[in-house]
């Protein structure tokens, strides 16, 4: 499995999940673990490019891919996260961001969400559309408007 | 004698910025760490074993399969758990008390008090086996009798006990005979259901023994509390215990206490002499920390037939656990919005076989503000007239109980802020009569307040000669901004530019500070940073009279700090040239003091201005929260879709993280209203939705652009006019949607969350 | 979690032989649900035979002018193919409907249509429940049962079948096609799933080792369509009642209608008789009631989920509401 771009491997357990995998057995402690059950989007990772939660995988499974965490994200929606203030308490924030990239690769793709009104057409990013997509990633803090205005600021 | 320091300038553009936070690129790069990702060699893991009977006494506990588990380390019952020490009562002198959860002794009682108290506590070389092994522990119980039920144990309710911070009640003439012979009334009973905090991060703890020194990694809103209550609970001095908590993922009211885990956590790290990390699984942490009560509530309000208000009624009952918990002060904000001629308050609790129950976001008035305003609401729809009409007609000038002044009231101008904005000038009355498409529309509105208290704060700041600053103190960053904001008032008071100012926080090695709690954070440090940099600006005054610089031969009174130095009409040094100067390397100031006697000093001190701050004044945040939401008449889906929040905050010191402590506080009070529940088994007492996915917090989709105004006037009696952001926010918001559903359908919902089987 | 033998199958043969081999076993593709349920000690499988990586990630046209998709294929992927954007709009609206983002990158068309339950009793080891361990009980009746179904169900459980995706594909006809050590075979959607009747353990019509391999759907309907979900919350929760539905009116009769309903039963739920009642019905307003009151007249109610049978009416009855509008506008 790649990390980050860098070549890492561990013998572990097949039970060991990507998210344990990575924060107890290769110290990559950016994704976090909200809920250990995919309802919370804390521990968003992209696979390949895709956001995933890595809560749900197997780190067996990802043998060979590559896994891209927080830590080797270099992206404006970062720097937009903060003058937005997207962000309270820090710990929904790194599967927010892994998610933001990958949800507008998924919309440069053209890839249609529930928001969108007809399937058949390429959708714009409203705020709509990014609440939409973004609603698997859940802020107690309530930061929602901030890393909406962050998204959209980065989308254009 | 001493003379008054420089001042600082006063319209130091720094205070009030919208200042991106300090520690911003930390969070969004993965760099900020938590309490369960401190690494230590030789770590273990531990899970806990829950009880799943509400009341019972253990008579066995079958741990062979779960010490056969490869990578097994121990397994602590009841049976071999070693004794510690029962953790006093929450009660003065010592505040710290505050901070015991629950009077059980975990693991040293074969009774089990609660449906999830941790009975065993398993420790394993990795979570995974921590966590298989926990699961193949196998209690056997005798069960005994339990009340676990609320509604069925509601008749058995008495008079509540007032909490340290709120009164359990109050009265002013007759209001039920007032009620019975007003032109006007309304008589409404209310409920609202458990809540939970969710915050994002469960709660973890890494502990770590060093012979009998303790170190501990903890998400928590108390690190002093905690450290007092562990040294209690181990026998070990204070000293020697040390509490770790930079950033904390959201607390919510609910790391505010000792709650099981911890504990564990700690003897686990003793039993085995290895570091220990308990990061509690979310189930755990339902099942482990308390959540909001329960409440039935009565509003009822009397009136003239033009709306001045003769009769105000508000009861509540609210659940405790037998063992514990926190006694609810749903009617805080009936005492202080509105001018009835009499009044009625009454607060009462039942005890169950439950969890304790604990502080969440604005305990009290998060749930009694939907009653109150609720109640007003349909008051003001009964009399046919405007709802902000109904409410000025009844804003005091005094307090309504006692005749105490408000420090400062701006009630009326956040009301007339929130409802330019809003457009509340359009609404049409009639509910049901505003519509867009097929959606029903409905515009709401409610009063958010919170009462403005503070804690004891001890702070140093030191001045470095190359004239950057440290703020260093025990506070807590939970997501509030703190460290900015404080930052903002250090740059403030010295004339610094805020990039010059660090801050550390978050260890029980540095000055106590203040919990994070009650909203009383911001203005219990400013109060301290001020007196402290006022110190400063005098010590380098001295300083630069001792070494002959022009700072030193003008008047305190004629300098002011700016620019990095103090200058007068003589002109003016920077720090760093007066300090060089000097031969000075830095200069500290403190404030309070963490000796056992000036602890004792502080806390009496802060006793004291508590008692005589009530008998003064009337101090709080308050606000006006406007809603629309749209009803789908098909299946009565709410959406909320356009919001105002007017708040009077006084000084706002950072107005980017105020803004989004107060819209966190809508987003949670959008939760309240329209979808959070927990839902514990009546037969069992059992949490039925312990997780993220049954227990529905609002997601990205359920909320709109939150518009957050301020009336931003200085409250004249608190630090820098500072008072409280971090609660009002959620209050009214239960209140104003409900109204606003109201108004879009003309159905009143009178039992929490609003959710679309209730509009059916 | 348990610990377990761990299979990574390269091809499907070698996938269904290790779980031939093992009973027991669980096919392990996207993990959203079946890791969630070992972790909650609900499943406990000794051998776990991982399938992600097998090719059947792939959506064809077939002769007859439908489309089959392969069972690996992401959730995400597939609504947001071409020809399923196109053809089965509800289907991707379904599709979307689902779950999180995250969820649906991770999720696979196969492992969909064998979700189990969100019945809170039956993740929760403490409490009795027939379906994950037979004969202990259903804490559901006389529990929370605010969720749960009004259709289909029996005295042994009350629990729903969680999918979107699969009410959609009930509405569409869609054909199961599955492979084990023995060969292959196909299998009506209507037919995959079981009703609870005693056995509510028995969830499929799968024998333990078959393998979903493809889905087919026939050639798609000219009429307009659409998947309606009402939830608790605007997005990312569970379905308390849905509506896939395509209606087709001529000169105002309703000349074909297809209707599958979610959230209210033990599996996804073809409307048959509504679309009984219907077809042929005059496409007005007191048709489309007199189905969804016709369908809904067999509901069972618990204390909780009362409001169900007047929101699946209501929301049935907007549904095909809107469709016929939709319809005389096209």
């Amino acid at each position: 499995m790649r990390v980050n771009g860098a070549e890492t491997s561990a013998e572990l357990e097949p039970r060991v999940s990507l998210l344990d995998a990575l924060r107890e057995h290769l110290g990559v402690t950016g994704p976090k673990k909200g809920c250990d059950q995919g309802a919370c989007g804390a521990c968003t990772v992209l696979v390949d490019g895709r956001r995933v939660v890595s809560c749900l995988g197997l780190a067996v499974q990802y043998d060979g891919r590559e896994v891209t965490t927080i830590e080797g994200v270099d992206h404006p929606v970062q720097r937009a996260f903060v003058r937005n203030d997207g962000l309270q308490c820090g710990y929904c924030t790194p599967g927010q961001i892994c998610s933001a990239v990958g949800m507008l690769a998924e919309h440069a793709a053209g890839e249609p969400s529930a928001a969108t009104e007809r399937v058949t057409s390429r959708p714009t990013l409203t705020e709509a559309e990014i609440r939409e997509r973004m609603s698997g990633n859940l802020c107690r803090c309530g930061a929602y408007n901030g890393i909406v205005a962050a998204i959209a600021e980065v989308a254009g | 004698m001493t003379q008054a320091p420089p001042a600082p300038v006063t319209e130091a553009p720094v205070l009030g910025a919208p200042v991106d936070r300090i520690d911003g690129t930390a969070k969004t790069t993965g760099q900020a760490r938590y309490a369960a990702e401190f690494d230590h060699p030789g770590l273990v893991h531990a899970a806990l074993v829950c009880a799943t009977v509400p009341r019972a006494r253990l008579v066995g506990i079958d741990t062979a399969d779960a010490l056969a588990h490869p990578g097994v380390l121990t397994v602590l019952t009841h049976e071999n758990a070693p004794t510690m020490r029962k953790s006093p009562s929450p009660g003065l002198p010592d505040i710290s008390t505050m901070a015991t959860a629950t009077s059980v002794t975990y693991l040293n009682t074969d009774e089990v008090h609660w449906n999830g108290q941790p009975v065993a506590v398993v420790v394993a070389t990795t979570s995974d086996a921590a966590k298989e092994a926990a699961a193949l522990v196998r209690p056997s119980y005798e069960p005994l009798p339990a009340t676990v039920d609320f509604q069925a144990a509601l008749p058995d309710a008495r008079p509540q006990k007032r909490n340290p911070f709120s009164p359990a009640g109050g009265a002013k003439g007759d209001a039920e005979a007032a009620l019975a012979t007003a032109p006007v009334s309304v008589d409404l009973t209310f409920t609202t259901p458990m809540h939970h905090h969710n915050a994002i991060e469960p709660h973890a703890t890494t502990a770590v023994w060093h012979g009998d020194r303790l170190t501990v990694h903890e998400c928590t809103q108390t690190i002093d509390w905690t450290r007092r209550r562990l040294a209690h609970v181990f026998g070990v001095p204070v000293a020697d215990v040390r509490v770790l908590a930079e950033f904390v993922g959201g607390g919510f009211g609910g790391k505010g206490y000792l709650w099981p885990g911890t504990v564990l956590a700690v003897l686990a790290a003793r039993v085995t002499e290895r570091p220990v990390r308990l990061a509690l699984s979310r189930e755990e942490v339902y099942r482990t920390v308390g959540g909001r009560t329960p409440s039935t509530q009565r509003v009822a309000l009397g009136s003239t037939v033009d709306g001045k208000l003769t009769a105000l009624v508000h009861t509540s009952i609210t659940q405790l656990g037998r063992i514990g918990g926190w006694p609810e002060q749903v009617t805080s904000q009936s005492r202080h919005l509105y001018d009835a001629e009499h009044v009625l308050l009454r607060q009462r609790q039942v005890e169950l076989d439950a969890l304790s129950t604990t502080t969440m976001r604005a305990p009290g008035e998060s749930i009694g503000t939907y009653a109150l305003e609720s109640a007003v609401d349909e008051l003001a729809h009964r009399l046919g007239m405007d709802p902000i009409e109904l409410r000025m007609r009844n804003e005091p000038d005094r307090n309504p109980l006692g005749g105490t002044r408000f420090s400062h009231r701006r009630l009326r101008e956040a009301y007339a802020l929130g409802a330019e904005r809003f457009g509340w000038a359009e609404r049409s009355p009639e509910p049901g009569s505003m519509r867009d498409g097929r959606w029903l529309v409905g515009w709401g509105v409610a009063s958010a307040y919170h009462p403005a208290q503070m804690f004891p704060a001890n702070v140093t700041v030191r001045l470095f000669a190359d004239g950057t600053v440290l703020l260093r103190s025990a506070f807590h960053e939970t997501g509030m901004g703190q460290p900015t904001t404080q930052a903002q008032i250090v740059a403030h008071e010295l004339g610094v530019p805020f990039e010059a100012v660090r801050v550390e926080h978050g260890d029980t090695a540095l000055p106590t500070g203040p919990p994070a709690g009650g909203s009383m954070q911001t203005a219990s440090l400013a109060a301290s940073v001020r007196a402290a940099c006022a110190d400063l600006r005098r010590s380098v005054h001295g300083l630069a009279r001792r070494s002959g610089s022009v700072v030193g031969r003008q008047r305190p009174a004629d300098l002011v700090a700016r620019d990095g130095g103090l200058f007068g009409p003589d002109g003016g040094e920077t720090y760093a040239a007066i300090l060089s100067r000097a031969g000075q390397s830095r200069v500290d100031a403190k404030v309070g003091s963490d000796t056992g006697l000036g602890r004792v000093t502080g806390q009496l001190r802060f006793a004291a201005r508590m008692v005589r701050d009530g008998m003064r004044w009337v101090r709080a945040s308050t606000g006006a929260q406007f809603c629309e939401v749209r009803v789908d008449p098909d299946t009565g889906e709410v959406r909320v879709t356009r919001w105002v929040g007017a708040f009077d905050i006084g000084t706002v010191v950072n107005a980017k993280t105020a803004t989004s402590q107060l819209r966190g506080g809508i987003v949670m009070g959008i939760g309240l209203a329209l979808s959070e529940e927990t839902l514990v088994d009546p037969r069992t007492g059992r949490i039925m939705n312990p997780n993220l996915s049954g227990y529905h917090v609002p997601v990205h989709a359920d909320v709109p652009e939150l518009d957050v105004a301020f009336v931003g006037d200085p409250d004249p009696t608190m630090p820098l006019g500072v008072l409280g952001a971090g609660e009002v926010g959620i209050t009214g918001v239960g209140g104003a949607v409900a109204n606003a559903v109201f108004h879009a359908t003309g159905r009143r919902v009178y039992d929490l969350p609003i959710t679309l089987d209730k509009l059916l | 979690m348990k610990d377990f033998a761990y299979v990574a199958a390269p091809d499907v043969a070698t996938a269904v032989r290790a779980a031939a081999d093992a009973p027991g076993a669980r096919f392990l593709a996207g993990g959203t649900n079946l890791v969630d349920l070992m972790r909650q000690h609900v499943e406990r499988p000794d051998t776990v035979v991982d399938i992600s990586r097998l090719p059947l990630t792939s959506v064809e046209e077939t002769k007859s002018g439908g489309l089959r998709i392969g069972a690996l294929m992401r959730n995400s992927d597939l609504a947001a193919h071409p020809l399923v954007r196109t053809r089965y709009p509800m289907l991707t609206q379904a599709l979307l409907a689902g779950a999180s983002a995250q969820l649906r990158n991770m999720a696979t068309v196969g492992g969909n249509l064998l979700q189990r339950t969100r019945c809170p009793y039956f993740y929760d080891r403490a409490t009795p429940c027939h379906k994950r361990e037979p004969g202990t009980g259903c804490a559901a009746v006389g529990g929370f049962n605010r969720s749960h179904a009004i259709l289909g169900t029996s005295a042994s459980c009350v629990a729903t079948h969680p999918s979107d995706m699969c009410v959609a594909l009930a509405a569409l006809d869609a054909v199961v096609e599955v492979e084990d050590v023995r060969g292959t075979r196909r299998i009506p959607l209507a037919d995959l799933h079981r009703l609870p009747g005693d056995t509510p353990h028995l969830e499929t019509t799968l024998a333990p080792d078959e393998l979903i391999t493809s889905v087919e759907l026939p050639a798609p309907a000219a009429a307009p369509s659409r998947y309606r979900k009402v939830r608790d919350r605007a997005s990312f929760a569970f379905a308390l009642v849905s509506v896939a539905a395509a209606l087709e009116v001529t000169d105002g009769t309703v000349a074909a209608v297809r209707l599958a309903l979610g959230g209210v039963a033990p599996k996804p739920w073809r409307a048959v008789e509504a679309e009984r009642v219907l077809t042929g019905a005059p496409a007005t307003e007191e048709s489309f009631r007199a189905a969804a009151d016709a369908e809904l007249a067999p509901a069972v109610t618990l204390d909780g989920n009362e409001f169900k049978v007047e929101l699946a009416r209501r929301t049935i009855v907007a549904t095909l509401r809107d469709l016929a509008r939709e319809g005389s506008r096209a």
